[in-house]
């Protein structure tokens, strides 16, 4: 379980999260809601270890994340899918999948089940990741961070611009990853998206948490939505 | 397998050309291999990890000075080539240390400035290193595995070899899961964070090797060709294998090589029609920037040829 308590951080002397508590439990969907500016990539880089720390705690079970280096989060089964995706455009599809394998044991199984996820990168695989669709590259950019094998993976708004048959292809692959136990933090604006696939709804504002719901109570035209993200 | 019989085919080509070659192009190739290993340093750190740097003549130049001196004071050419080696390994390793700290222009100028401060002191040591006018390295000392260095065959029989090794060592290199990090790296360092790579070690690691070819290079020139100098850690000297790179291919294992061996037979023919042949060259790579950015085998694999390693 990813457990994050009082996190205080930001860039440089910067503060943008203040005391921010969060729980990610195995198999279980944790939407982040908020208006631009409230904090929710910062809180995704934040995880990550990318932003400074200046108080609280991150810890991935008994793990202390907090005081890692940034490079060894991944190591500790943290995936990360920041938004526009951010792949290596030159190299093959094969290729920026190899680079995300290396980083743990490189189980050809691994792959594998990765491409039996993304059928579609199967037929890729010599493609560079730059020529692919917008759909396409957010499948790559989803699959690279799996070759990490990651407990907990952090996804910000992997829907961002897609087309609507993408749109479900990539949920279905986010309901698949929470059936196989994989921890999920979702930064999402669709409020449809959200009450699809999520199990718990927080809302952040002014870089604190405003408030958390089960998203089984929740419907479109929620109170809550209107408050905090002005629908 | 293409890529396999490629390297093979072309190491022949070399071998064989050892033999057809008149005495004036066989000592020309022993330069242009010897140069070309030094190439495929600098295209470890900047064609597959994107390291621009503009101060690999000190690496070039502390293995010569390491190997020469070793010479001079007795030590034979065997060790004395693992001297340089190391040298070259060392000087990168210590200077990495402190230019990894910056980037892009930053890592250039920083890069620039050992460079300089080390070639400015081998002249304020003149006394020892022999200064701008060097020292020559005595012909009865440059003999290797029983090969006389001073005969025409031996040398280019000797720089075919070292060259052949690095070569493939190259290709093993960046065919290897470590490559494929050098290439994340130079494609974009945050994302190979985000993903679980270190960049420091991993450029460090690349600019360690970069300096054991540059090293190796640099000692193998001063005791193919008899003579070390100071004049070989100017900035020319960091320049050349960056050009050799650019006009070959960065980022590819074929490049360094065509690039130093185009490079020569454009000054040597350049040299027969102009009294400034470097005027030539410039003009040259001037339309291989505008027209080939990617230099010849980097703009090949691009137009088609994606095998090529």
């Amino acid at each position: 379980m990813l457990r994050i308590e009082g996190l205080t951080a930001g860039y440089g002397d910067k503060i943008v999260l203040r005391g921010v508590d969060l729980r990610a439990e195995p198999g279980h969907v944790t939407c982040v809601m908020g208006r631009n500016g409230a904090g929710k990539t910062t809180l995704l880089r934040s995880i990550m270890g990318q932003t400074r720390r200046h108080a609280g705690i991150i810890h991935l079970n008994a793990t202390p994340l907090h005081d890692l280096p940034a490079h060894e989060v991944p190591r500790h089964g943290i995936g990360y899918v920041p938004q526009g995706r951010r792949l290596f455009g030159p190299l093959s599809v094969a290729e920026n999948l190899e680079i995300g394998l290396m980083v743990r044991a490189h189980d050809p199984a691994t792959r594998e089940r990765v491409l039996t996820l993304f059928p579609r990168l199967r037929e890729r695989l010599d493609q560079p990741a730059g020529t692919l669709s917008g759909g396409e590259q957010q499948m790559l950019a989803l699959a690279r961070a799996l070759c990490l094998e990651p407990a907990v993976l952090l996804l910000d708004e992997p829907t961002e611009g897609l087309q609507p048959s993408m749109i479900r292809l990539i949920r279905d692959s986010v309901t698949t990853l929470k059936a196989a136990g994989v921890a999920i933090v979702l930064v999402e604006q669709r409020v449809e998206a959200v009450l699809s696939i999520a199990d718990t709804v927080v809302f952040m504002a002014q870089g604190q948490i405003a408030e958390t719901l089960p998203a089984a109570g929740l419907t479109p035209d929620a109170e809550p939505f209107r408050r905090h993200i002005g629908i | 397998m293409k890529a396999l019989v490629l390297h093979l085919a072309v190491l022949a080509a070399l071998a064989a050309m050892g033999f057809l070659l008149p005495p004036y192009h066989h000592g020309m190739m022993a330069r242009v291999l010897v140069m070309a290993v030094f190439a495929i340093g600098y295209n470890i750190a900047f064609g597959y990890t994107g390291l621009l740097s503009l101060g690999h003549a000190l690496h070039f130049c502390a293995g010569m000075m390491a190997c020469g001196i070793a010479m001079r004071e007795g030590v034979a050419a065997g060790p004395a080539l693992l001297l340089g080696l190391a040298a070259g390994g060392v000087t990168a390793l210590a200077t990495g240390l402190l230019a990894l700290r910056t980037a892009g222009v930053s890592f250039m100028i920083v890069t620039l400035m050992f460079a300089q401060a080390f070639h400015l002191a081998l002249l304020y040591y003149g006394g020892f290193t022999g200064g701008d006018e060097g020292f020559p390295l005595p012909g009865a000392a440059r003999r290797l595995f029983g090969l006389d260095l001073t005969q025409a065959g031996p040398r280019y029989a000797v720089a075919l070899v070292l060259f052949g090794l690095v070569l493939l060592a190259q290709w093993g290199l960046v065919s290897s899961r470590f490559g494929r990090s050098l290439i994340a790296m130079r494609e974009n360092e945050e994302r190979s964070r985000m993903l679980g790579y270190n960049p420091f070690t991993t450029k460090l690691a690349a600019l360690v090797i970069s300096g054991l070819c540059a090293g190796i290079a640099g000692a193998a020139y001063g005791v193919l060709f008899g003579y070390v100098g100071a004049s070989f850690g100017t900035t020319q000297y960091s320049i050349l294998p960056m050009l050799y790179v650019l006009l070959g291919g960065a980022g590819t294992t074929l490049g360094p090589l065509l690039g130093a061996g185009l490079m020569a037979w454009l000054i040597d023919a350049a040299s027969g029609l102009t009294d400034s042949p470097l005027a030539v060259i410039g003009v040259t790579l001037i339309g291989l920037v505008v027209f080939a950015p990617r230099g010849i085998l980097g703009t090949l694999r691009q137009r088609g040829l994606k095998w090529l390693p």
